[in-house]
């Protein structure tokens, strides 16, 4: 069972929703990432997931461009991303790591030496924006190979004969894109959520994770009623993007945020409390 | 069902791209999940309305009486003789309205969002002719219109940004990454994929996630199909060489398709030299890039090891793109087509030459490929003929070239 599988597995049997923070590698230096890292898991998060700066990051938001941009002033590439999962690796065994990034760098390390160096570092999981499952063969086998979960968004515009096809090649679980947008945007409608996600647990036996446009507490904890996993990027990069000139008090500042995240989900499943 | 020998022959170059939008390895679909049912909805209004009688109808009235097709095919006598090797023959693309051959795609592009009921039309332009040729049909049929624009250019071309201002269009002036092409297109997907449902993205360009590069190339092969009937009614035969330039490639792929089974005639795309190959501060992904993934679709790009996208550089706004279209990729893998690079500066002397000895002022986009012309027609005998496509007119780029020779206008 994959690290993410059994994660999913153990929350199921507490009661509780995974809790998915999003920061971009090397955000705002370097320096920052890791410890980073392991401050996110103390304050609840479930699962990390790493973003892989790129030049050209078409699917996002204004915040987490910026975020790009930070950690590729500092020369951040796809191999350093490996080196730091490596290092976080080396003080945490438990706690999932997934990838989110743009195919270009992956291709050009190559879809197998990626994915062998990405199981040596300790990735549970790869997102690729730009690869829908037509063109995802290759990595997908790559992935594979090397046990690495391939994680597949899907959205309010994929179609059920989509989600079969996407189903045929993802592991670990579904990333639901809450709306037609890009990240960060504050178009989040929880009911049409609600709807969308209840439909595709009736056709998907994945676990099924949310993200794009939970800003805070209040909306982390109604999506966790109607999601197996909240995921949060922009409204914790916002929080580096305003600190860059203390990045000694990032992690503080991203910490209270996803503990007043936890607090508000595990407030809302009543399981929790007996746990 | 086909023989075995059909199923090993060759595929004619005309038949691609597949149904899946591949040339060879290249083109595609790699974009966010959340525009692939919409890419698809475009592809099947397209391929409906591509074979229909009426809508092929409305766009030929549209290129004749609207943008004044066809455009002239030119013997440039005097520049031909100067040179003293083959006979050049202009494709006046520069006469069309707006002045480039970019309407000729949005006037198609257009008319398909109209029959698929989009209210609202986005565009990224580079050198501002696309941006311009978008605003003109938008005006034209009354739809709203937004035009990404990257700052840098925005500079570089301010009286294009005015026209499109004049036209009814609101211009966003994009600042992330290197202010240029490449960040406007960026910043046009994800206003695409915020109003997917109301919005049509017009692309520029043959590049993108499938069907655009076929749907591009299919508007843009006017200009071949025309210049094939124009030289064989004034030379009697079909040319020796064609040239073009090549940012994303479509005044080239427009000139090129109707020619591609001709295997005697030569196909030659130039791309932005910039410095100098060897000074890397250049647009030339076919020269001197490799295969990757960019804006929807698998082509040349120029990155570093670590798969970012590289700056570019060209004096020429138009062709400073890290991308090229898939199409080209393949024809250039296939050795169908040659590519190769022009500087800066020998594109300024062509934009200076075709001014003075033929009294037409090109684009300095255009200018790339009359400079490869200078090089090529004095290798060729006189009996032999080339066609350049002179794809848009110089008038924009009047500011560019007196700042490079220090002169003030």
């Amino acid at each position: 069972m994959s690290r993410i599988q059994a994660r999913f597995e153990a929350l199921r049997r507490a009661g509780r929703k995974a809790l998915i923070p999003y920061v971009t590698a090397g955000d705002p230096d370097p320096q920052t990432t890791v410890p980073l890292m392991h401050a996110m898991v103390e304050a609840g998060a479930d699962i990390i997931e790493l973003g892989v700066p790129f030049s050209d990051p078409m699917a996002d938001g204004p915040v987490i461009q910026a975020a790009c941009e930070r950690a590729l002033r500092h020369h951040m590439s796809l191999r350093r991303v490996l080196e730091m999962v490596a290092e976080f690796r080396r003080d945490n065994d438990e706690t999932p790591v997934l990838l989110m990034g743009y195919l270009n760098p992956i291709e050009a390390m190559g879809c197998a030496e990626f994915s062998a160096a990405a199981q040596q570092a300790g990735v549970d999981g790869v997102l690729t924006v730009d690869l829908p499952p037509e063109e995802a063969g290759e990595l997908v086998a790559g992935l594979r190979t090397h046990e690495i979960d391939p994680i597949f968004l899907l959205s309010p515009t994929t179609t059920d004969a989509r989600v079969a096809r996407i189903v045929e090649q993802a592991g670990g679980f579904l990333y639901y894109v809450s709306f037609k947008g890009v990240t960060g945007a504050t178009r989040l409608d929880v009911d049409a959520v609600a709807e969308k996600v209840g439909h595709l647990k009736s056709i998907a036996a994945l676990p099924i994770g949310v993200g794009f446009g939970i800003r805070d507490a209040e909306s982390a904890a109604r999506i966790s009623q109607v999601a197996d996993a909240v995921i949060v990027g922009s409204a914790l990069v916002r929080h580096i993007a305003e600190s860059t000139d203390h990045p000694e008090t990032i992690k503080d500042k991203v910490a209270e945020e996803l503990r007043a995240m936890r607090a508000a989900m595990d407030a809302k499943q009543p399981a929790a409390a007996v746990s | 069902m086909s023989t075995p020998t059909e199923a090993m022959a060759p595929p004619h170059f005309t038949d691609l791209p597949d149904a899946n939008g591949h040339f060879g390895p290249y083109g595609g679909r790699f974009v966010a999940e959340t525009l692939m049912e919409p890419i698809e909805e475009l592809r099947q209004a397209y391929e409906k309305l591509k074979n229909d009688p009426d809508f092929q109808a409305e766009l030929d009235r549209d290129l004749h009486y609207y943008v004044g097709r066809p455009s002239p095919l030119y013997h440039a006598e005097r520049w031909s003789n100067h040179l003293g090797g083959a006979q050049i023959y202009l494709k006046r693309e520069d006469l069309n309205h707006t002045g480039a051959h970019k309407i000729n795609n949005t006037v198609g592009q257009a008319l398909l969002a109209r029959h698929m009921g989009k209210t609202r039309i986005i565009g990224e332009t580079g050198a501002g002719q696309h941006g311009v040729a978008t605003a003109t049909v938008a005006a034209r049929l009354g739809l709203e219109c937004v035009i990404y624009m990257g700052a840098e250019d925005m500079k570089r071309q301010s009286s294009n940004v005015y026209r499109m201002r004049l036209l009814g269009a609101e211009v966003v002036s994009v600042e992330s990454g290197s202010k240029t092409l490449k960040d406007a297109l960026n910043e046009a997907m994800r206003d695409w994929v915020t109003n997917v449902d109301n919005t049509f993205y017009i692309i520029g360009t043959v590049a993108g996630p499938h069907p655009y590069p076929a749907m591009v190339r299919d508007f843009q092969a006017v200009i071949g199909r025309e210049a094939r009937q124009q030289i064989q009614a004034q030379a009697g035969r079909l040319p020796d060489a064609l040239i073009a330039c090549v940012g994303g490639g479509s005044n080239a792929i427009g000139l090129f398709h109707p020619f591609l089974d001709d295997r005697d005639v030569a196909l030659y795309g130039v791309e932005g030299g910039g410095d100098g190959i060897e000074t890397g501060r250049h647009s030339a992904p076919l020269c001197a890039g490799r295969p990757g993934v960019l804006h929807g679709n698998r082509t040349y790009l120029m990155e570093d090891d670590d798969g970012l996208i590289t700056e570019t550089h060209s004096i020429s706004a138009g062709l400073d793109y890290p991308g090229v279209g898939p199409e080209h990729a393949w024809l250039k893998d296939s050795g169908r087509a040659r590519y190769v690079s022009v500087t800066d500066n020998e594109a300024l002397q062509g934009f200076h030459d075709l001014t003075r000895m033929e009294g037409i002022i090109p684009a300095l986009e255009s200018s790339h490929a009359l400079a490869y012309a200078t090089k090529l027609a004095p290798t060729m005998r006189r009996d032999q003929i080339i066609v350049v496509n002179l794809s848009g007119r110089g008038d924009k780029d009047i500011h560019t070239v007196a700042a490079h020779e220090g002169i003030e206008v």
